[in-house]
């Protein structure tokens, strides 16, 4: 097979153990990305840069201001356009050559196995734990390679997933983390923040992973989870080995995998309406009413400080820990994105029921 | 937790670290984390002896 305007790939050719089979093998694949935020712009980049034949990209999301110190495909001018449609723009400038194709929806058990299974290889960029087990999960039931890559604050993780081993053994997502975390008790990267550079990091390297994968070069992380740490540049590498048969909690077969709801499985209740939102101009108003006393659900230490209304600091893990005891009747919460103070709210609300709790829409990032 | 290290002595095995680990930091009884002893994942209680490096992972959901 020719390959296209090859001078391009004319330095990673030149790689001995890389060379023009490793470029071909590059042409033919067809890699999904799923996510074009912190670890799937990096990710993208890299492999649209090294000639991957089909590069399909998963958002429903559009750009905002805050997503540009990290998610280095967008500009200025992108604000409000759709991820998918804009990385894939951007991308076909960078190399015209392959083949882009964005898919501007959101993932669902309904159209999740029917994409996935156009691809040999995925690439998780997602943000939160309902799409990271529905996206392994369909990788497991299709026998597709899995490049896992994930973020807290300093830290990432790296993985490669479905990918049998010298001994025919291979790992999933399931086998490391079997049950998924509560709702609000990890925080995401809007809640815990994150310095930019650390996705450009993990991204890249999900992208050298699958890079290595599907040229057959390097040793992937096959079976192995790596810990990076920004602050430190320590990394620390596991091995991972599958959980009994017993301990399985993945659907079985593709039937089972449409009916799963990964919301609910994840802890993620849809929200009962109970706890009643409100937007930043009344919950100004409210929190300097006296009838009504106000709570911050978020951890010791999250910043920025709340001013200019009183309020009292009850952890949302405290308040998982051992239900409060609340004087008042009238009881408005907050966090920082105003994830956690739905959670909050509803809990107090199952102790508490003849109380009314309100909760600050998008958190105390709406106030200023 | 992640690269931060600790000293942790009297531990027979890696349950002892658990109720060590949440005594110390109660924000993590509440989490599901993973261990590893010395650099592989166990999926059951196990057996430790002096010099053990027990790592433990949490789970990220940030992209």
């Amino acid at each position: 097979m020719a390959i296209k305007n090859e001078a391009r790939y004319q330095r990673q050719i030149r790689l001995k153990d890389f060379g023009r089979s490793g470029q071909q093998k590059l042409a033919k694949a067809k890699v999904l990305v799923i996510g074009a935020g912190g670890l799937g712009c990096p990710a993208l980049l890299y492999l649209a840069a090294a000639g991957i034949g089909t590069l399909g990209i998963i958002d429903h999301d559009i750009v905002e201001l805050s997503n540009l110190h990290r998610q280095t495909l967008y500009t200025v001018s992108d604000i409000g356009r759709l991820k998918a449609d804009c990385a894939a723009e951007k991308l076909a400038q960078l190399n015209p050559d392959i083949n882009i194709i964005p898919y501007p929806l959101q993932l669902g058990t309904q159209n999740a196995a029917l994409l996935i299974s156009k691809y040999d290889l995925v690439i998780d960029g997602s943000d939160n734990f309902p799409t990271r087990y529905m996206v392994n999960d369909a990788c497991v039931l299709l026998n597709i390679p899995l490049i896992y890559g994930a973020l807290s604050e300093n830290e990432g993780q790296v993985s490669v997933f479905n990918v049998p081993d010298e001994y025919g053994t291979k790992v999933n997502y399931r086998d490391v983390f079997p049950n998924p975390p509560q709702e609000g008790e990890v925080l995401n990267c809007a809640e815990a923040g994150i310095l930019g550079f650390l996705p450009g990091i993990i991204g890249t390297m999900q992208a050298g992973e699958a890079i290595k994968l599907l040229s057959g070069i390097g040793e992937p992380l096959v079976n192995k989870m790596m810990i990076y740490s920004g602050y430190t540049n320590q990394s620390y590498q596991v091995k991972l080995i599958p959980a009994d048969d017993a301990d399985q909690t993945s659907p079985a077969d593709l039937d089972a995998f449409l009916h799963m709801d990964y919301k609910w499985f994840c802890g993620i209740k849809g929200t009962t309406g109970a706890v009643q939102e409100l937007d930043a101009q009344e919950f100004r108003k409210l929190a300097k009413d006296s009838a009504y006393s106000v709570l911050d659900v978020r951890e010791p230490g999250e910043s920025p400080e709340a001013v200019g209304f009183p309020f009292r600091k009850v952890p949302l893990s405290a308040i998982r820990r051992q239900i409060p005891a609340l004087d008042e009747q009238k009881i408005i919460l907050f966090c920082q994105s105003g994830v956690r103070s739905i959670i909050a709210g509803e809990i107090l609300l199952d102790a508490y029921p003849g109380k009314e709790f309100y909760s600050l829409k998008g958190g105390i990032l709406r106030l200023s | 937790m992640g690269c931060n290290r600790i000293q942790l002595e009297n531990v027979p095995d890696t349950d002892a670290v658990s109720s060590c680990l949440a005594a110390q930091y109660p924000e993590l009884k509440q989490m599901k984390y993973k261990i590893a002893v010395d650099q592989t994942v166990i999926h059951h209680n196990k057996i430790l002896t002096d010099g053990m490096t027990v790592a433990v992972m949490p789970p990220f959901s940030g992209g």
